[in-house]
């Protein structure tokens, strides 16, 4: 070839789809340490979700309420079916379940603290209830796991509802790992286990297989509770009909559906990304199979995974939940992921918005660690402010689209509110694409 | 000494009662009868009392039991004992699976066979089964003694952390990192008490026995033990 011919055009480089810089990085790690990746959070892919929805809002046939002036009630009971003693809270966003372990203490009651200020429930994880979170939670769900770290009847009594999970959205059907370097003196003797090892939570319940056994299950935690705990069933989003029917009919008050998008304290990175459906694809069954047995609004649904602002909140209940919960999110109002850790972020190899290796109790944050040091970098009261702050501009957010939409509680909100602006959002969500009659699936 | 008849008074009205009792009480040894198989017979009970139960036990039996001493006139479902804190449940007959699972203290004492996953997830809880058990007992558990006079399943003690398990008879199979260990002078003498404990005490050659516990080779993950798990 001469040197004439180099002139000519070339193609630019061209970087795969297939093989993008992320997947290139992953088999270069996995080539490198022989192992799969662990990380926190939950789905970080784009997958259908609620931005592929929109509100219609009020027009010619519909009329809206007053922004200012016209009231829209936000509250909701939860555990009406059997407990004597149900939950009413102020707003429909509860904080979801994470435990003291994968969070520091501090964490912990500064999602008390903010929950409390909000009028709404805080949640325990997999690792018992500290007295700093029972203190500072005015409504404290207690978890009911697998694994039964810091299970004991004095505890359950001392909560305001009872929440047997079965699975969550990061990872249907896996247990969980609470890395050795996490296992402080304090969280070992809560799960009475030796300090620095890790800790296994098993993916199936002890003593229980199926739902004929839960039914049984959920009789017990009644009995021991003289009937006045809302017990809830925490699902991961898989096959949210049939779950959610098993769910009735095993005797819960409420049945909380987690997405693919919720986050989770450690789990394989392969796990979280391609196991379990988007929260968006799974209320509309799940309210299907509420509906179907008469059960809608009697048996409450909490749902979670992946809610970010006063529009998801709006959208969910408008595809017919009861409330959502928020995990994720709640974790970046005390402070998660702060730009004013770069510099921490940038040693670890990572960057603010992006630190996900929560496993490795290295936060600089102070939230997901139990290093002593980092730890008191998160102070409570105020992170449980900045907490209560969101909470309440989520609610504010909902409620202006409700009056928007003509509805004076937003629990009135409905499908017939909501369009897609995505054939996969209106098959999942089963709503209209937008400017059509069209619902993908329907047969309409 | 109150007498709870289940073929006339619903469990829920057994249980109330029996959570109602205060530390001094004077109403010490309650008998019910008619249970029927009823599940979730006196559980969550806070109080140094003794419950006799003539006849079999459903589901959950004793469940969560702080103090108590509950006595089965016969055989218990699954879960007899399960999280169990203090006090001690004594089944007369045989106990389905998962009996005793994640108790965290006490004694629970099977006079027959305990099925599948007995002492799983075992926190703390003495078990004593005079009979066999079934597979995958004692998956994970993490503190605690579990002896057994006869045989156990496969996959015992599989996923061991720290709890210690002595089986007169033949083992099926050991699950992951469940190892046969040295039974020392002081593991005998530890067995002795457990057996005083039962009633047992010199009526059995310890040295009978062989001693299970966890290797550690799995307590921190490592790739190269990833065929183990």
């Amino acid at each position: 070839m001469t040197e004439h011919a180099r002139t000519w055009p070339t193609t630019i480089p061209r970087p795969s789809a297939a093989f993008d810089d992320y997947t290139l990085s992953e088999i270069r790690r996995a080539a490198a340490t022989g192992i799969y990746d662990i990380r926190g959070g939950g789905a970080k892919r784009r997958v259908p979700n609620f931005d592929d929805l929109l509100l219609l809002g009020a027009s010619m046939s519909r009329y809206p309420l007053e922004g200012y002036r016209e009231r829209c009630g936000t509250d909701v009971a939860l555990g009406t079916r059997f407990a004597k003693k149900p939950i009413k809270l102020s707003i429909p966003i509860t904080i979801a379940g994470m435990s003291f372990g994968s969070l520091s203490a501090n964490a912990k009651e500064a999602l008390g603290r903010g929950a409390s200020l909000a009028g709404t429930s805080t949640t325990t994880g997999d690792g018992g209830m500290t007295p700093e979170e029972r203190g500072q939670s005015k409504y404290l769900v207690y978890q009911y796991l697998p694994s039964r770290y810091g299970m004991n009847p004095d505890d359950l009594r001392k909560a305001d509802a009872i929440e047997i999970v079965i699975g969550q959205g990061a990872k249907p059907g896996g247990g969980g790992m609470l890395l050795g370097q996490k296992i402080s003196d304090r969280v070992a003797a809560m799960r009475q286990l030796p300090k620095g090892i890790d800790q296994r939570s098993a993916c199936r319940h002890p003593d229980w297989t199926g739902a004929d056994d839960l039914e049984l299950k959920i009789q017990e935690l009644r009995e021991i509770t003289d009937w006045e705990k809302p017990i809830y069933l925490k699902v991961g989003a898989s096959r949210p009909y049939f779950d959610v029917a098993l769910a009735v009919k095993s005797g819960a008050d409420v049945v909380v559906l987690d997405g693919m998008q919720g986050g989770t304290a450690a789990t394989q990175e392969v796990f979280i990304e391609h196991v379990g459906i988007p929260l968006l694809s799974a209320i509309r069954p799940a309210v299907q199979a509420l509906q179907d047995l008469g059960m809608h609004r009697k048996v409450q649904l909490i749902v979670s995974g992946g809610i970010r602002n006063g529009a998801d909140v709006a959208k969910a209940l408008a595809l017919g939940a009861d409330a959502v919960a928020i995990g994720t999110a709640a974790l970046v109002a005390l402070g998660d992921n702060d730009p004013k850790w770069e510099k921490e972020y940038a040693a670890l190899g990572t960057r603010a918005g992006c630190y996900d290796d929560w496993h490795e109790g290295k936060d600089p944050s102070g939230i997901t660690t139990q290093t002593p040091a980092l730890m008191s970098r998160l102070d409570p009261v105020s992170a449980g402010r900045r907490l209560a702050n969101y909470l309440k501009v989520l609610t504010l957010e909902a409620q202006t689209l409700a009056r928007a939409c003509g509805k004076n509680h937003l629990h009135n909100l409905e499908p017939e509110d909501l369009v897609a602006l995505t054939l996969e959002a209106a098959a999942m969500a089963k709503v209209p694409l937008a400017g059509t009659s069209w619902i993908p699936g329907s047969g309409i | 000494m109150p007498n709870i008849d289940l073929a006339k008074t619903p469990v829920r009205e057994l249980n109330a009662a029996l959570h109602r009792l205060t530390p001094t009480t004077n109403e010490t040894l309650w008998t019910v009868t008619n249970p029927g198989g009823e599940h979730s017979i006196a559980v969550g009970v806070d109080a140094d009392v003794t419950i006799n139960i003539h006849g079999n036990a459903g589901y959950f039996c004793g469940g969560m039991n702080k103090n108590a001493t509950i006595v089965v006139e016969g055989s218990a479902g699954q879960g007899v004992g399960e999280n169990m804190m203090s006090g001690l449940i004594h089944v007369k007959g045989d106990a389905s699976q998962s009996a005793g699972a994640t108790g965290r203290g006490g004694r629970l004492i099977v006079e027959g066979n305990a099925s599948a996953r007995c002492g799983i997830s075992m926190k703390g809880i003495d078990i004593v089964v005079k009979g066999d058990i079934g597979h995958l007992s004692a998956f994970m558990g993490q503190n605690g003694r579990l002896v057994v006079f006869g045989e156990a399943g496969e996959a015992l003690g599989d996923s061991l952390y720290e709890a210690r398990l002595y089986v007169r008879g033949p083992v099926a199979s050991l699950g992951a990192d469940c190892v046969e260990k040295e039974m020392r002078e002081e593991h005998k003498a530890e067995l002795i008490e457990l057996l005083k404990s039962c009633g047992e005490a010199f009526k059995i050659d310890v040295s009978e026995f062989k001693r299970y516990g966890s290797a550690r080779k799995l307590y921190n993950f490592n790739i190269d033990n990833a065929g183990a798990y």
